[in-house]
């Protein structure tokens, strides 16, 4: 049976991560993510799960550690500042290759910044964020709908991989509320067995979780194997939207939030006539870049908008290689990409 | 006589990295002991630290994670919480516990997280070098103190198991050490008595165990075991410190 609501995008990321059998939660208050806590608060008690405030957004990131290494399916979130806290906890979490979900309701920064939406934390996702060569999956989601479809297959890809996955969200998708549907007998989804999982060495011999490689060589034959889980996380999970992009002459990259804005310039300038598109990555670690080089081989031009100062874009370039071709508009610390401003820039381009 | 001096069940058949004299080795062998006493080895997940310890999960025969410098409470929470039928402890030496990992022991402990702390307090950081450590006692020389530590400059040394024992969510604290088998004995005991309460669901438990670091103190193995006996008691008296059983 379906069932539909109005929900918020922080709430609609709770109940995709309990309906993909999330039974942990840790997180700190932060804003503006704090109704997804709230959420978890209620829900954790209410599904029999464990629902903990933590000290810190470091203690948070441990205990999801902790939760992890037992094979549950565990969750923490925050934004911007607090995730800067989580970093280390993400590197170990990479390099122990222990399946987990955090969610990052981006706001501005840096330091304390401010609490309005924004996406300037692209850099630290995608690129790292803690110590070490690692990457984790980051979802992007451009709606309250995928604020619940992403969190729920998310689990499905952290377990698959043995690898942190991040909801890549922002201030404006965590608080706006829209129609969530789902079914409401849908059940968790890619459940692997966890036989590294820590759970008392019961008929079996003792296992170590752990990061700490230290014999000569044995680090790098790990980081190794990292990198070949990688490879093929780009070549299977690499996942983007396209509107209009099959004939369209001028094509708009954006992701999150701004995606929705981009969508209403490509509508209103396909009334006029004018072959636009809209390219919206769903993942933004593996990025879409042989997609994107597709395109530009189609001779299409290309523009950037996001609510930084052209992060994304360094992407895109990598994708496109040829600069000439690309233009960038982007706000910052909580400016919105306007849709005027986007209709003049493609004209001009 | 000959099964009393068998190696434990739970000890894993290595030669460890301890410096000779070091007080880590007779309390990993501690451990092993009460946890085949009571014979739960095959339900036991303990969290080892970061520090002169990070390498237990090789001498130890149980499952064992790893934790972020001092977030050894807060993992070991993520899994008893997981696993609230197994038998959860970390291993945090003085640098983890009492500098780094603060905030997670006193809300773990506030919290009243059912598991249980062994908490080997020998006064440096071993690891790194010898260097100051929250614990490090009054006029010590250390690589980080070498004007030897003083109340107006690098503070007082950090009681932080009496300061535990206001918790209301702290159930059983107790000093030992190990400088003859009589205190040996004591902590073995008390070790046991801390398993047994967290297998009961009685909460949060802790035993600071005063232990020689010969390397680092610059003396040999028996002249540190007498300085525990002479000097360190002095700021950390042994026994028990609180005890709501």
């Amino acid at each position: 049976m379906k069932i539909k609501y109005l929900s918020t995008g922080n709430e609609a990321c709770g109940e995709g991560a309990i309906r993909a059998g999330c039974r942990f939660y840790a997180g700190y208050p932060i804003t503006p993510q704090n109704e997804l806590t709230a959420y978890m608060s209620r829900r954790m008690e209410e599904e029999k799960g464990t629902f903990i405030q933590a000290e810190s957004e470091l203690a948070a990131i441990n205990m999801v550690f902790g939760a992890s290494l037992t094979g549950a399916r565990a969750m923490t979130s925050s934004s911007s500042p607090g995730i800067s806290l989580k970093q280390e906890g993400i590197s170990y979490l990479a390099g122990a290759e222990l399946p987990s979900v955090i969610v990052n309701v981006m706001r501005g920064g840096p330091g304390l910044g401010n609490i309005a939406a924004s996406q300037s934390d692209y850099f630290q996702s995608t690129k790292g964020g803690g110590h070490g060569d690692y990457h984790i999956i980051v979802l992007a989601p451009s709606s309250v709908q995928e604020m619940f479809d992403l969190t729920y297959d998310a689990f499905a890809l952290a377990d698959k991989y043995r690898i942190p996955v991040m909801i890549l969200a922002d201030g404006m998708l965590g608080q706006m509320m829209e129609p969530l549907e789902f079914d409401d007998n849908i059940q968790p989804r890619g459940i692997v067995p966890k036989e590294w999982a820590l759970t008392g060495a019961e008929g079996r011999e003792p296992q170590s979780i752990k990061s700490l490689l230290l014999g000569p060589g044995v680090l790098e034959r790990h980081n190794e194997k990292l990198q070949r889980i990688y490879r093929e996380i780009s070549e299977n999970d690499t996942v983007w939207k396209e509107h209009y992009t099959d004939d369209a002459e001028k094509i708009i990259v954006a992701y999150g939030s701004v995606s929705r804005i981009a969508l209403s310039c490509v509508s209103a300038m396909r009334q006029e006539g004018c072959k636009i598109g809209l390219f919206d990555p769903k993942t933004l670690w593996p990025f879409p870049y042989k997609r994107i080089r597709d395109l530009a081989g189609g001779g299409a031009k290309f523009l950037v908008t996001e609510m930084s100062s052209g992060q994304m874009l360094e992407d895109v370039r990598l994708a496109v290689q040829d600069d000439a071709r690309i233009s960038f508009y982007g706000r910052m610390a909580g400016g919105i990409p306007e849709e005027k401003v986007i209709i003049e820039r493609l004209k001009a381009m | 006589m000959s099964d009393k001096i068998k190696k434990p069940e739970s000890m894993k058949d290595a030669m460890t990295h301890y410096c000779p004299g070091c007080g880590h080795g007779l309390v990993h062998r501690i451990i092993c002991e009460v946890i085949d006493d009571l014979d739960i080895r095959e339900k036991t997940v303990a969290v080892a630290p970061v520090g002169c310890a990070v390498l237990a999960y090789d001498y130890w025969d149980f499952d064992t994670a790893e934790a972020a410098h001092g977030r050894t409470p807060a993992v070991a929470t993520g899994i008893k919480r997981v696993l609230p039928d197994r038998l959860v402890f970390t291993y945090q030496g003085d640098g983890d516990l009492a500098a780094i990992g603060t905030s997670e022991i006193i809300h773990a402990g506030n919290r009243g997280e059912n598991i249980s702390i062994i908490f080997v307090n020998n006064g440096v950081y071993g690891m790194t070098g010898g260097q100051m450590a929250p614990t490090t006692i009054l006029g010590q020389t250390t690589a980080t103190s070498p004007y030897t530590r003083r109340p107006e400059k690098e503070g007082n040394p950090l009681k932080i198991t009496e300061m535990m024992a206001v918790l209301p969510g702290v159930k059983y604290l107790e000093r030992t050490t190990l400088t003859n088998p009589k205190e040996v004995i004591n902590t073995k005991k008390a070790v046991r008595k801390s398993f047994e309460l967290q297998l009961q669901g009685k909460g949060f438990s802790m035993v600071e165990i005063l232990s020689p670091c010969p390397t680092y103190w610059g003396l040999n193995p028996v002249a540190s075991m007498k300085r525990i006996e002479e000097e360190v008691i002095k700021t950390y008296p042994l026994g028990v410190i609180k005890d709501e059983n």
